[in-house]
C-alpha cells in the first residue's frame, strides 16, 4: 500500500516545498527591493524632479511594503504544512521498517524516545535548514545581480560578503558542532545517568548515607557539560561576531568602491542599502549550520536504524497458512544472538495438539529464546520448526504468528482505555468474550475497580508487575491462538495471587496446545511434559512423577521450592 | 518575565555579573545601530567626507565585538544559571527524601528538561532587554531630525505590541492546546513503537502503521487550521513594520521634492525607522521559544521553592542528640500509636501502629500487597514521618535524632535495589568507603561473589543503566553485599529480599540474610515461608493496621490466613 502511496507522497511533497522555497524568497526579495525603492525614491526626490518621476516608485515602495508580510505568511504556512507532512511520513516509515526488524542496536527507553525526537529533525531540516537557505540564496543572488547592473566592482564586494556570511560561517558552526557533539553527547548521556542514580537509587542513597557524593557526581557532570557547553556558545559568538562584522564591512566596502568609481549619489544609496538589507536572510544561516549538523546526525541515525535487517528472512514463495489444529516439531533447533555462545542449542520437543509442555530452568537458560524462534522473531541457526509437518521458515512469518503466540516477555501497556488494552488482542471480540477472558485472568475485580475506559500507561493510571501480567495473560486467551505461548506468566505476581493464577492457568488450558515457560514448579504435574533447559540445551525431560525421583536441576528446584513453602 | 528565575538570577552573583555583561553588550550594539545610521546617511548624502568610512567601519567592528560578547556571556549566563537550578532541584530532592515527587519526571526536568532555559536566557532576556532601550533612543534620536516621521513612528509603533498581544490573547487558548496535541502525537508515536513486540504477538502491528498516519493526518490538519490563524500575528507584526516604512518613506520623498527637507536627514530617518520596530519584532519572534523555559521553570521552582511542608517527609534532623553513638548493642525499637498519611491520599498507610521490637529480636512483616509493609520499612528510615504518634529508638524520639547518625546504624535492603551506573565494587561499597578486601569479602558473604567474578571485568565492571546486565536475583545479592559492607550496623531493614527470585537465587539470599541477620536486630518483610521462618516472630499489617501480632514461637501461626 504504501509502495504506491510514497511517490504520490513524495511529489505532493516536493512541489510544496518548492511553493514554500518561493514564498520565502519573494518575502526576502520584496524586502530587499522595499528599502532599494526606498532609497531610490528618497535620493532621487532630492534631486527634486519632477512629481511623476517618482510616482513609480511611490507605488513599488508601498507595494513591496504589503508583499513582503503577505509572502512570509505564506511561507510560514507552505513550510509548515511540508514539516508535518514529512515529519508523518518519516515515523510511518520508520515505524514500517521496525516491523520486521530484529532486536535494535540500542537498549533503554531513553534511546527509544531520542529515536522518536530524531524524527522531529526533519521537521528542523526543512522548515530550519533547507527552507531559509533557498530563500537566502535567491536573495543573495538577486542582491548580487543587481548591483552588477549599478557597479560590477561593488557587486564582488558584496558576493564576498554574501558568501563569507552564508556559505563559510554556515560551514564553519556546522563543522564546529559535528566535531563538538562527540564530546557534548556523552556528557549529557552522563549527567542523565548520575541524575538517574541520584533519583531513582534515592532510598539506597539516603540508607547508605551516600548522597552527598552522588550529587557532587551529578554537580561534576554537569561543571563538565556546563565548560563543553560554554564552548560551544564561545564559536557560535565567534559566529555572530563574524557576521555582523561582514555585514558592516560589505556596506563599507561597497560605499568604498562606488566613490572610488565616483558613482552618481542615486544608485549609490539604492547600492549601499540593498547590500544592508540583503544579508538579512543570510546571517540567520549560520545558527541554521549548527543545527544541520545535529538534524544530518539525527537522520543518518534513522537511516542506521531503517537498514536493520529483518529479525528473519521471509520465504519468496509462502505456504499456504497452517490449518489449526497444529501439530509443532521441535528438530535439533540452535538459535544464537549475535556471535555470542548458542541460545539455543539442540533442542527438540513437540507439542501435538492438545497437550501441554512445561520448559523450566535458570534465567538465561533458552527459555525465551524458544518461544521467540516458535513466534519468528529470532532467524534458527540450524535444526528446523515443523508446523504441521512443514518447515515453519516457509510460512509468512504473520501467518505463524497469527497461530502461536500468547503471553509474552515484557508485554506493555499502552496509554489507552482498559477495554482498548485488551480488545488489540481481540478487535472483534463480543463484551462477553472480553469479560470471559479478565475473568479467567483473575483480572475482574482490578477492571471493576478500575474502570472499563480508564486510561492507563504513562500519562494514566500506573499499572503494577501483577496486574500487568495479568493484562497480558487476558490478552492472550482472548486472542485464543491455536498454540498458547505463556512466558513466565506468574512472574512479578505475590505468592498467593501467583499459586491462584498459576492454579486457574493450567485449568484454563485443559485440552489447549500450550508451551509454558515457568520458573514455579507447583501444579506442573499436570502438564504433559517438562523440559529442564540449562544453557541452551536440554537436560532432562519427562513427566513431574519422573523427574521429581531424579537426581538432576529439577529435584533441586523442586526441593528448594518445597523448603520455601510450607513445611 | 520569570519572577523567581530573575530573582534566582540576581542572588548569584556569577550569574547576575554574566547576564548583565550579556544584556548590556546586546543593549549597546543596538544602540550603535544608531550611530551606523548616522555616519551611513552622512556619507550616503554627501554631508561627511569619505573619510567617515573609518569611524563607520569602527562603528562596525565595535558591534561585531559587542555582538561575540553578548553570545560569550549569554553562554556563561545559561550553564551558571541551570547548575545553580539543577543543583537546588537535586538538593531539595534528596531532602524530600524518596518518598516524595514523581521520579520519572524529576530525572528527565533536572536532565534535558532544563535545557529549555536556554532559548529564554540567551535569546528572549536579551530581546527584552534590547527592546526596552533601542526603541525609545531610535524615538529620541528621531525627534530631534524630523519631527513629522517621528510622530509616525511614534503612533504606530504601540501598534506591534498591540497587536501582538491581541493576536496572541484570541489564539492562546487554541495554540496551547495545538502544542498539547503535538506533544500527545509524539507520546503517541513512542507509545506505539514501544509497545510493537505486543503489538507484533497479536498481528496488530501492521494495522497501527494506518493508525500512525491517520493520527499523523488529522493532527496536521488541526495544527495547520491553528497556524493560520497563530501566523496572523507575525503578519500583521511584519505589515505594521514595513507599512510604517512606507508611511515614513513617500512623505520624507515628498517633502525632499518640495525642498523642505535634507537629504542628510531623509536618509537618517530611512535608516532609523525600521529600527525602531525590530527589536519589538524579535522578541515577539524569540516569545514562543522562550515560553517551554518558562515552563520548565515553573516546574522546577514548584520542586524546589514552593515551601511547602516535606509531610511527611522525613523529620528535620537538628544536631542534638546522636542516638547514643557509642550504643554497643542494638537498640529497643518502639512505636507508640504511629499513623502515617501520604500528601494527596485519602486513607492512612499506617494507622496507629504499635510495636516494641527488643534489641536481637528477629520480626518477620507480612500482609498483602500494599498493606503498609514497606511504609513501616520507610518509617524507620525516617523516610516518612508519623504524623501522629511517634516512634522510639532506645527510648528517644526519631524525630529529635540525628537522621544521619541514626541511619549509620542501620542496613537496608529495599524490594527493588537501585544499582547505580559505577563500578560492583562501587556499588557495594555504596557509603561505607569500604576498600577492596571488605568489599570481597562481602560480596562472598552475600552469594554474589561466584557472579562477580564471572563479570567480564569482576568487581570493576561498570553496570549499565540502571544495573540492567545483572538479574534480578544478582541484584538483589549486590543489595545485600551493601549490608554486609556495614558491620556495625544494628538493626537490619529488609524489604521483601527474595521477591522475584527462582528457587535456587532465593536459597542463597535467604542462607545469605540468615548469616547477616545474626547478632542484629532484623525487620524483614516477607512473603516467602522460608524467610518468615528465619524470624522469631511474625506481626501481620493488614490495610494499615497491625493485626494479631503473634508471639514469639508462633512463627507459622499466621500462615493459614494469608492471602
Amino acid at each position: 500500500m504504501t509502495a504506491h502511496l510514497g511517490p504520490v507522497r513524495a511529489a505532493g511533497t516536493t512541489r510544496r516545498l518548492v511553493l514554500a522555497a518561493l514564498a520565502g524568497a519573494a518575502a526576502d526579495l520584496a524586502g530587499v527591493a522595499l528599502i532599494a525603492s526606498a532609497a531610490w525614491l528618497i535620493t532621487r526626490a532630492a534631486e527634486q524632479p519632477p512629481l511623476a518621476a517618482l510616482s513609480v516608485a511611490i507605488v513599488a515602495v508601498r507595494a513591496f511594503a504589503t508583499t513582503r508580510g503577505v509572502f512570509r505568511y505564506g511561507e510560514r504556512l507552505a513550510g509548515h504544512d511540508v514539516a508535518l507532512r514529512a515529519q508523518a511520513g518519516t515515523r510511518e516509515g520508520l515505524y514500517e521498517a521496525l516491523i520486521p526488524a530484529g532486536p535494535l542496536p540500542q537498549r533503554g527507553a531513553d534511546l527509544l524516545s531520542r529515536m522518536v525526537d530524531d524524527t522531529d529533525a526533519v521537521q528542523d531540516l526543512l522548515v530550519r535548514c533547507l527552507l531559509p537557505a533557498a530563500a537566502a540564496l535567491v536573495t543573495g543572488v538577486a542582491a548580487v545581480i543587481l548591483a552588477g547592473f549599478l557597479l560590477p566592482a561593488a557587486a564582488l564586494v558584496l558576493a564576498a560578503g554574501l558568501l563569507v556570511a552564508g556559505l563559510l560561517l554556515p560551514a564553519a558552526t556546522a563543522a564546529a558542532a559535528r566535531r563538538r557533539s562527540a564530546t557534548i553527547a556523552p556528557a549529557r548521556a552522563e549527567l542523565a545517568a548520575r541524575v538517574a542514580d541520584l533519583v531513582h537509587g534515592a532510598a539506597d542513597l539516603a540508607a547508605y548515607g551516600a548522597g552527598g557524593r552522588a550529587l557532587s557526581a551529578a554537580m561534576a557532570a554537569d561543571g563538565r557539560l556546563g565548560r563543553l557547553e560554554r564552548g560551544q556558545a564561545w564559536i557560535n559568538a565567534v559566529a555572530l561576531g563574524i557576521g555582523m562584522l561582514a555585514q558592516g564591512l560589505t556596506v563599507v566596502g561597497v560605499v568604498l568602491a562606488a566613490q572610488a568609481a565616483g558613482l552618481a549619489r542615486v544608485p549609490a544609496a539604492v547600492l549601499a542599502l540593498a547590500a544592508l538589507v540583503s544579508f538579512e536572510p543570510v546571517l540567520p544561516l549560520a545558527a541554521a549550520g549548527e543545527r544541520f549538523s545535529g538534524v544530518l546526525a539525527a537522520l543518518r541515525r534513522l537511516r542506521e536504524i531503517r537498514a536493520t535487517p529483518p529479525a528473519v528472512t521471509e520465504p519468496a514463495d509462502p505456504a499456504p497458512p497452517p490449518e489449526p489444529p497444529l501439530t509443532v516439531e521441535v528438530r535439533d533447533l540452535v538459535v544464537r544472538h549475535g556471535g555470542r555462545e548458542p541460545a539455543l542449542d539442540g533442542v527438540s520437543l513437540t507439542l501435538t495438539p492438545g497437550r501441554r509442555v512445561a520448559v523450566v530452568g535458570p534465567s538465561g537458560a533458552g527459555k525465551s529464546t524458544l518461544l521467540s524462534a516458535l513466534m519468528r522473531t529470532v532467524e534458527i541457526e540450524s535444526g528446523e520448526v515443523l508446523v504441521n509437518g512443514v518447515d515453519v521458515r516457509r510460512y509468512r512469518s504473520d501467518d505463524v504468528r497469527a497461530r502461536i503466540t500468547g503471553l509474552t516477555q515484557d508485554p506493555y501497556v499502552f496509554q489507552a482505555s482498559v477495554r482498548d488494552n485488551l480488545r488489540l488482542a481481540g478487535p472483534e471480540a463480543t463484551a462477553e468474550e472480553l469479560s470471559e477472558a479478565v475473568r479467567r485472568a483473575r483480572l475482574e475485580a482490578w477492571a471493576e475497580r478500575t474502570g472499563w475506559d480508564t486510561v492507563l500507561g504513562e500519562d494514566g493510571r500506573t499499572v503494577s508487575g501483577g496486574q500487568l501480567q495479568r493484562l497480558a495473560l487476558a490478552r492472550a486467551l482472548l486472542f485464543d491462538p491455536s498454540v498458547l505461548l505463556l512466558d513466565e506468566p506468574a512472574e512479578a505476581l505475590d505468592e498467593e495471587t501467583a499459586d491462584l493464577l498459576m492454579a486457574d492457568l493450567l485449568d484454563a488450558t485443559r485440552g489447549r496446545t500450550t508451551l509454558l515457560v515457568t520458573h514455579r514448579l507447583r501444579g506442573l504435574e499436570q502438564v504433559d511434559e517438562i523440559v529442564v533447559l540449562e544453557a541452551g540445551r536440554v537436560v532432562q525431560r519427562g513427566p513431574h512423577a519422573d523427574l521429581v525421583t531424579a537426581p538432576g536441576y529439577y529435584r533441586d528446584l523442586w526441593e528448594s521450592e518445597a523448603m520455601t513453602r510450607q513445611r | 518575565m520569570h519572577k523567581d528565575l530573575l530573582r534566582l538570577a540576581r542572588a548569584e552573583a556569577a550569574v547576575r555579573l554574566h547576564l548583565a555583561a550579556c544584556l548590556g553588550a546586546a543593549v549597546a550594539a543596538g544602540l550603535l545601530v544608531i550611530v551606523q545610521a548616522e555616519l551611513l546617511a552622512g556619507v550616503l548624502s554627501g554631508a561627511f567626507a569619505v573619510a567617515a568610512l573609518f569611524p563607520l567601519a569602527l562603528v562596525v567592528a565595535a558591534r561585531g565585538l559587542l555582538g561575540f560578547g553578548q553570545g560569550v556571556f549569554a553562554g556563561r549566563t545559561a550553564t551558571a544559571l541551570k547548575s545553580v537550578l539543577r543543583r537546588r532541584l537535586l538538593s531539595r530532592f534528596q531532602e524530600l527524601g524518596p518518598a516524595s515527587y514523581r521520579s520519572g519526571e524529576l530525572v528527565t526536568l533536572a536532565g534535558r528538561g532544563l535545557d529549555a532555559l536556554d532559548p529564554y536566557l540567551t535569546g528572549y532576556l536579551p530581546a527584552v532587554a534590547v527592546a526596552g532601550v533601542v526603541p525609545v533612543a531610535v524615538l529620541v534620536r528621531l525627534f530631534a531630525a524630523d519631527l513629522q516621521t517621528a510622530v509616525i513612528v511614534l503612533l504606530t509603533l504601540p501598534l506591534i505590541p498591540v497587536f501582538g498581544a491581541l493576536v496572541g490573547w484570541t489564539t492562546k487558548a487554541v495554540t496551547e492546546r495545538q502544542w498539547r496535541a503535538l506533544a500527545r502525537l509524539g507520546g503517541h508515536f513512542l507509545d506505539v513503537v514501544r509497545g510493537l513486540p505486543t503489538l507484533r504477538a497479536f498481528g496488530r502491528a501492521r494495522y497501527q502503521a494506518s493508525v500512525i498516519r491517520e493520527v499523523a493526518e488529522a493532527h496536521r490538519a488541526a495544527t495547520m487550521r491553528t497556524l493560520r490563524v497563530a501566523f496572523l500575528s507575525s503578519l500583521v507584526l511584519e505589515l505594521v513594520a514595513s507599512l510604517s516604512l512606507a508611511l515614513v518613506a513617500v512623505p520624507v520623498g515628498l517633502r525632499l521634492l518640495s525642498g523642505s527637507l535634507d537629504l542628510h536627514t531623509a536618509l537618517l530617518v530611512l535608516l532609523l525607522a525600521p529600527e525602531a520596530y525590530l527589536p519589538l519584532r524579535v522578541m515577539g519572534t524569540r516569545f514562543h521559544a522562550a515560553m517551554e523555559g518558562v515552563a520548565a521553570a515553573d516546574e522546577a521552582f514548584a520542586v524546589i521553592g514552593d515551601g511547602r511542608e516535606p509531610s511527611p517527609g522525613p523529620a528535620p534532623s537538628p544536631r542534638g542528640e546522636t542516638a547514643g553513638e557509642a550504643a554497643p548493642s542494638p537498640p529497643e525499637i518502639r512505636l507508640e500509636g504511629v499513623t502515617v498519611r501520604y500528601p494527596g491520599r485519602e486513607d492512612a498507610a499506617l494507622r496507629d501502629v504499635s510495636l516494641v521490637i527488643a534489641p536481637g529480636e528477629r520480626v518477620a512483616v507480612v500482609g498483602p500487597s500494599g498493606a503498609g509493609k514497606s511504609t513501616l520499612l520507610h518509617l524507620l528510615m525516617g523516610f516518612v514521618a508519623p504524623s501522629e504518634g511517634r516512634v522510639l529508638v532506645g527510648g528517644a524520639d526519631l524525630a529529635s535524632l540525628d537522621l544521619d547518625a541514626w541511619r549509620r546504624r542501620l542496613a537496608f535492603v529495599p524490594q527493588r535495589p537501585h544499582l547505580f551506573a559505577s563500578s560492583v565494587a562501587d556499588n557495594i561499597a555504596l557509603g561505607s568507603g569500604a576498600d577492596a578486601g571488605r568489599v570481597r569479602a562481602a560480596a562472598a558473604a552475600a552469594q554474589a561473589a561466584e557472579f562477580v567474578d564471572g563479570l567480564p571485568e569482576g568487581y570493576d565492571t561498570v553496570l549499565g543503566e540502571r544495573g540492567a546486565d545483572l538479574s534480578a536475583g544478582q541484584r538483589q545479592r549486590v543489595a545485600l553485599a551493601r549490608a554486609f559492607c556495614r558491620p556495625s550496623a544494628e538493626v537490619l531493614l529488609l524489604d521483601e529480599p527474595t521477591a522475584r527470585l527462582d528457587g535456587r537465587s532465593e536459597a542463597a539470599v535467604i542462607e545469605a540474610t540468615r548469616r547477616l541477620a545474626e547478632g542484629r536486630t532484623a525487620i524483614i518483610v516477607a512473603h516467602r515461608p522460608a524467610m518468615i521462618d528465619l524470624a522469631d516472630r511474625v506481626v501481620r499489617v493488614e490495610g494499615g493496621r497491625l493485626v494479631a501480632p503473634a508471639g514469639a514461637g508462633s512463627a507459622h501461626a499466621n500462615e493459614g490466613t494469608t492471602t
